[in-house]
C-alpha cells in the first residue's frame, strides 16, 4: 500500500547576501520519511535542526528567496507537493493539508474577527455561502471546546487567552477536515495545564477524524505521548527514526541517547547529574564534512569524517551512524 | 530554630493600572504578588514554580530590589530590606544577584565580555584594574568558558554560552543569594542540562543560595531542595522536594504535576491526567475566596461553598498547603 505522505531526499538551502559575501546554509539535507493515514509522526530536534523548515517546505511556505528547495519529492496521495503548480498547492493547503503554528497570537489576523477568519476558509475551499460558512465555523469552534461558539465568532483574537487562541488555530486548520495536519510546536507557547488540554484535544480529534499528524517539537515528553513514530533531526539531517516506543527504549544514535539523557524528568533520579551533551549546537554555515554530530559525540572516531547514510536497522527503524549503540532492555532514566 | 538566611513575610506587590492624570479616576489594581511568605536556608535552593502570570518573576524582582514592595517584609540574616533607600540598598546589591531568562536580551551587545564582567567590580570599586582582569578570567574559567574569549562580544557566543556569561556576571561580586529567573527555559535541552549541572556545581563550590524560578517542574525537581508552588500571586503549597513530588496535597499542585508530559511513551500512555478546565484568571480581577476554586476539580468535596467565600490560609509547618480540604 502506498503511504499518505512520502518524502524523499528533501533538501532545502538558504542563501543570504551580505555585501559581496554570499552565505549559503543547508537547512535540510536529504530528509526522507513517510506517514500513513491516522498516524502521528513526531519530528524532533533542537533549534536549527531543520524541523520547521522541513514542514514548511512541504506546503510551499518557505520564503524564496532566500530559501530554495534543492531537490527531493514529497508525494501526498500520489501527487508531488514540491513539483506542483502553485494554484494546485493553494487548493490543497488549508483543505486536505492544514497547519497549526506555534504562536497563536501571530498566526491569527488581529484585524479580523475569529468568525471572518474561519468562514474565509470555508468560502474558498468548500465554496460555501456566508451563512452556511458561519454555521460550520461555529460547529468547529464547538468541536475544539470553545464555550458559546456562536458568540465567539464576533470576537477578535486579542480578546481570547493564549489557550483559546490556539484552539481557534486548530479549529481553523480543521475547517475542511484535512487528511494531514502539520502541527509546528503547537503547545510550546502555552502553560503546562493548557498544554495538557490542547494535546488531549488533538488526540481526541485525530481519533474521531482519522487524520495524520506531523508533530514538530523539541519536547520529548510531548512526542512520547503523541507520536506513533519519531524522526530525530540534527543539523538538517535525520539521524534516527522508528516507532516511538522502540526508539525511547533503546536509542541507537548517540545524539538520541544524549538528548534523552539530558532531559530532566519527573520520574528519574533527581540527585543524579544530567547527562548533558558536551559542546555547542552546530553552526549550519560551517558544518563538518562528515557526521555533523561527530564534534560532540563521545564515540566519534576517524570513520565519522565520512557522512553516515541513513540505513535500515530492524523493523521500521533507520539510523545514520557508523557506531550504532547496542540495544538496551532497560529504558533510559 | 535559628533564623533562616532569607525570610519573606506577607510580601505584596500591586500595580495600579489605568489611572490617568492627577484627578483621574483611580484605576484597577493588578495584584501581581499578594501575600507571599517563605524561608530560604543558606546554601540551599528554593524552587518557585507556577504558570505565566502567577507572580513568580515579580517576586524575584522585588527581592533583588528591581521593584519596590507594596507591603510586607524581606529579611536577610535578620536585616529588613523593604523600605530601604537607594544608598542603603547598595551594599545588599553585592550580596543579591540575578540571572535572567533571556541570555540574548540581558547582555549589552556593545560591550565585550571582559567589560561586561568587569563592570560590577568597577561600580563597587573592588580591586585594582589588574586584579579585576584576573578576576574576570577566573570567572570565565569557573563557568566553563575559554578565558581567551574575553575580548569577544555577546553575539559571538551561542545561547548556552551567553547564559554562562550571565552566570559569571552574577558571580562577580561573590553574592550569597542568586535569584535565577527561568535561567534555562530559553535553551535547548542538551544545553539546558549543561547549565543546570553548572549551577549545581557552583552552588557546592561557593556555598550559594538560589531562589530558582521556573515553570518547568522537571527542571525544578533537579535543582531545588524545597519547592513553593504559586498561583495568582499566592503560594498554595510548599514542602521539601521529595515530599511535594511524591505526595502533593494542593489540588493545583496535583494537576500541575499530572500535566507534565513524561519522556517515556509507555508510562505516558498509561497515565491518568487531571486536566484542568478553563484558563488562569486575571490578577486584575481574581476570583473570590480561594482563587483556584473556579478551576478546582475538588471544590465539591468542601462543604457549604467555603471555597467561594473564604480564602484558605497557608498552614501546616514543614509541608504547608493553602486549601480548605487539607486544613483539618
Amino acid at each position: 500500500m502506498s503511504h499518505l505522505l512520502e518524502v524523499e531526499d528533501l533538501s532545502v538551502r538558504f542563501e543570504t547576501r551580505r555585501g559581496k559575501k554570499v552565505q549559503s546554509v543547508q537547512a535540510v539535507g536529504g530528509l526522507s520519511f513517510h506517514l500513513d493515514e491516522g498516524e502521528t509522526l513526531g519530528l524532533v530536534g533542537e533549534s536549527g535542526s531543520g524541523k520547521t523548515v522541513s514542514s514548511l517546505s512541504l506546503i510551499g511556505l518557505i520564503p524564496s528567496p532566500p530559501g530554495r528547495i534543492e531537490r527531493g519529492r514529497a508525494l501526498f496521495q500520489g501527487e508531488d507537493l514540491l513539483a506542483m503548480a502553485p494554484s494546485r498547492l493553494r487548493r490543497l493547503r488549508g483543505n486536505s493539508i492544514a497547519m497549526v503554528f506555534q504562536d497563536p497570537m501571530t498566526s491569527l489576523n488581529p484585524l479580523l474577527t475569529i468568525g471572518r477568519q474561519l468562514t474565509e476558509v470555508a468560502e474558498i475551499h468548500l465554496r460555501m455561502g456566508r451563512r452556511e460558512a458561519r454555521r460550520l465555523a461555529a460547529e468547529r469552534l464547538g468541536e475544539v471546546g470553545i464555550p458559546s461558539p456562536e458568540a465567539r465568532l464576533d470576537a477578535y483574537p486579542h480578546e481570547l487567552s493564549g489557550g483559546m487562541r490556539q484552539r481557534v488555530g486548530i479549529a481553523m486548520a480543521l475547517m475542511c477536515r484535512p487528511k494531514l495536519l502539520l502541527a509546528d510546536e503547537p503547545t510550546t507557547a502555552l502553560d503546562v495545564t493548557i498544554q495538557a488540554q490542547i494535546l488531549e484535544l488533538l488526540r481526541d480529534l485525530q481519533e474521531r477524524m482519522g487524520m495524520a499528524i506531523v508533530l514538530v517539537t523539541h519536547d520529548l515528553g510531548v512526542v512520547a505521548g503523541m507520536a506513533d513514530r519519531i524522526a530525530v533531526m540534527y543539523a538538517g539531517s535525520l539521524v534516527e527514526t522508528g516507532p516511538t516506543e522502540a526508539v525511547f527504549r533503546s536509542p541507537a544514535h548517540p545524539y538520541t541517547r544524549g538528548l534523552l539523557g539530558s532531559v530532566p524528568r519527573l520520574d528519574g533520579d533527581p540527585n543524579r547529574a544530567l547527562d548533558a551533551i558536551e559542546g555547542q549546537p552546530p553552526d549550519l554555515a560551517h558544518l563538518p564534512g562528515g557526521c555533523a554530530f561527530a564534534p560532540r559525540c563521545p564515540g566519534a572516531d576517524a570513520e565519522c569524517a565520512a557522512r553516515p547514510p541513513l540505513d535500515a536497522i530492524g523493523e521500521d527503524r533507520a539510523l545514520a551512524c557508523f557506531h550504532a549503540l547496542a540495544p538496551r532492555e532497560e529504558p533510559t532514566r | 530554630m535559628s533564623e533562616p538566611f532569607l525570610q519573606v513575610r506577607s510580601l505584596t506587590k500591586h500595580f495600579p493600572i489605568g489611572k490617568r492624570g492627577l484627578f483621574g479616576r483611580p484605576g484597577k489594581v493588578l495584584r501581581a504578588v499578594d501575600g507571599v511568605s517563605f524561608d530560604l536556608e543558606r546554601g540551599t535552593t528554593l524552587g518557585l514554580v507556577g504558570e505565566s502570570g502567577c507572580g513568580k518573576s515579580t517576586t524575584a524582582r522585588v527581592l533583588v530590589g528591581l521593584h519596590e514592595a507594596t507591603s510586607g517584609s524581606v529579611k536577610i540574616e535578620g536585616h529588613e530590606l523593604v523600605g530601604l533607600g537607594r544608598s542603603a540598598w547598595r551594599p545588599w546589591r553585592r550580596r543579591l544577584q540575578m540571572i535572567f531568562q533571556d541570555p540574548y536580551a540581558s547582555l549589552d551587545p556593545r560591550q565585550s565580555v571582559l567589560s561586561i564582567l568587569e563592570e560590577p567590580l568597577r561600580i563597587h570599586r573592588l580591586g585594582k584594574p589588574r586584579d579585576r582582569r584576573l578576576r574576570v578570567l577566573s570567572l570565565l574559567d569557573a563557568v566553563g568558558l575559554d578565558p581567551r574569549h574575553a575580548q569577544r562580544y555577546p553575539h559571538e557566543f551561542s545561547g548556552g554560552q551567553r547564559q554562562r556569561i550571565g552566570i559569571a556576571r552574577a558571580l562577580a561580586l561573590e553574592p550569597d543569594l542568586i535569584v535565577c529567573d527561568e535561567p534555562v527555559s530559553a535553551l535547548d535541552v542538551s544545553i539546558q542540562a549543561q547549565i543546570l549541572n553548572l549551577l549545581k556545581e557552583l552552588q557546592g563550590r561557593f556555598g550559594l543560595s538560589y531562589l530558582f524560578i521556573a515553570h518547568d517542574l522537571s527542571v525544578v525537581r533537579h535543582i531545588a531542595d524545597r519547592v513553593a508552588v504559586m498561583y495568582l500571586g499566592r503560594i498554595v503549597e510548599t514542602a521539601d522536594r521529595d515530599t511535594i513530588f511524591s505526595s502533593p496535597r494542593h489540588p493545583y499542585t496535583r494537576s500541575l504535576l499530572s500535566a507534565v508530559p513524561l519522556p517515556d511513551p509507555v508510562a505516558e500512555r498509561a497515565r491518568r491526567r487531571i486536566v484542568l478546565t478553563g484558563d488562569v484568571p486575571s490578577p486584575l480581577d481574581p476570583p473570590s475566596g480561594c482563587t483556584f476554586h473556579p478551576r478546582c476539580p475538588e471544590r465539591d468535596r468542601v462543604e457549604g461553598r467555603r471555597c467561594e467565600s473564604e480564602a484558605p490560609a497557608l498552614l501546616g509547618g514543614e509541608h504547608e498547603c493553602a486549601c480548605h480540604l487539607t486544613e483539618s
